[in-house]
């Protein structure tokens, strides 16, 4: 078979743009597992028992984290459906993987408050809460989002902004990635399991 | 009384759902409620579903009621391009002829503010659906669990 110019260039194009892919993969890969994370899990904060805990505490876990509020009835019990389900979907594996859903409405959300919500979900979830100060110092070292917004049509007269991603950290605490929010369980679970390698 | 359109019709024996009135809300179907358990009446709850307007005309919902909850209302989670996510009241839903809005997590829902009684698992409770042609809609929504994820469970 003979090749026209034309089709020369065309495969020519074909193939860089093959070893482009393949390479853009390999250094996709590479950043991900050499990487020298954006930042670590960091927190002080008291559990839904009451007991303070600290990210020390669960070293050599993967952690799945969250920020929401006890008050929200949409976005957060669906994330929280989600991980859930995502921890049953681990079966035995789940003992590596440490879930959390911090508070951001800390005035409401007591370890008393947190203790009737996160567990309803999954017995693993740990919620967490401090003082507005914690709360605010927290949302720093996790880099998120959040405000409080007067709202006549809400209970107590507000509502709350807030960062709605599942972020992942290796056992080492270094962030991984997050999931934006509605990413279905189903996804997070084969992520979540090829990060881990299981 | 409008008759109802053969479809909605159909939809109506099929689901058993909406007991109709007037016009224009008459050809409003509702598929697929659900709600989550709640744990104590503390905290708002949320009821989904989708609503379709199999009629010739404009339908505009307006408002809720139901013995559940003493402010029962129509509010909307967006999430921005940045991951945050807030909610506001959505004020008036409007339909289309032929068209559906659906209540889904994480956008429009039925919320549930000043719960009377708690929410439990396996049980429904009735919903009216308020349209600005001053017809109505009522509805069971059947509780799910609290980790529910669609009205699947």
């Amino acid at each position: 078979m003979r090749l026209s110019a034309f089709q020369k260039v065309l495969w020519g194009f074909a193939t860089i743009a093959v070893i482009g892919f393949v390479w853009l993969q390999i250094s996709v890969r590479n950043d991900q597992r050499t990487d020298d994370p954006a930042f670590h899990a960091d927190f002080e904060l008291t559990d839904h028992q009451g007991v303070v805990q600290t990210d020390e505490d669960f070293a050599g876990r993967w952690m799945l984290v969250f920020f929401g509020f006890a008050n929200c009835p949409d976005v957060c019990p669906t994330t929280l459906a989600e991980v859930a389900t995502v921890m049953d979907g681990l079966g035995p594996d789940a003992a590596h993987v440490q879930p959390f859903f911090i508070t951001i409405d800390p005035e409401r959300d007591t370890p008393e408050q947190l203790a009737e919500f996160v567990p309803a979900f999954d017995a693993n979830i740990i919620g967490l809460t401090g003082t507005p100060d914690q709360i605010k110092r927290t949302s720093e070292t996790f880099r998120i989002y959040y405000e409080k917004i007067e709202e006549a049509a809400s209970p107590d007269g507000y509502t709350m902004g807030h960062s709605s991603q599942l972020f992942l950290f290796d056992p080492q605490g270094g962030y991984v990635g997050a999931w934006a929010y509605g990413t279905p369980a189903e996804q997070i679970l084969s992520d979540l399991k090829g990060r881990m390698s299981i | 009384m409008k008759p109802l359109t053969p479809t909605a019709l159909a939809f109506s024996l099929l689901f058993g759902l909406p007991t109709v009135c007037l016009a224009g809300s008459a050809d409003v179907v509702v598929e697929g409620a659900w709600a989550r358990a709640s744990i104590g009446t503390s905290r708002p709850g949320a009821a989904y579903m989708t609503l379709r307007n199999m009629g010739n005309d404009p339908v505009t919902l307006v408002g809720l009621a139901t013995p559940l909850a003493m402010m029962p209302d129509i509010h909307e989670s967006k999430t921005d391009a940045n991951g945050v996510s807030s909610m506001t009241p959505a004020g008036e839903i409007l339909i289309p002829p032929g068209e559906s809005v659906a209540l889904e997590p994480g956008g429009l829902h039925a919320m549930l503010m000043r719960l009377q009684y708690k929410m439990v698992e396996g049980e429904t409770f009735p919903l009216t659906l308020n349209f600005a042609d001053g017809g109505t809609v009522n509805i069971d929504v059947p509780i799910l669990g609290i980790a529910a994820r669609g009205p699947e469970g």
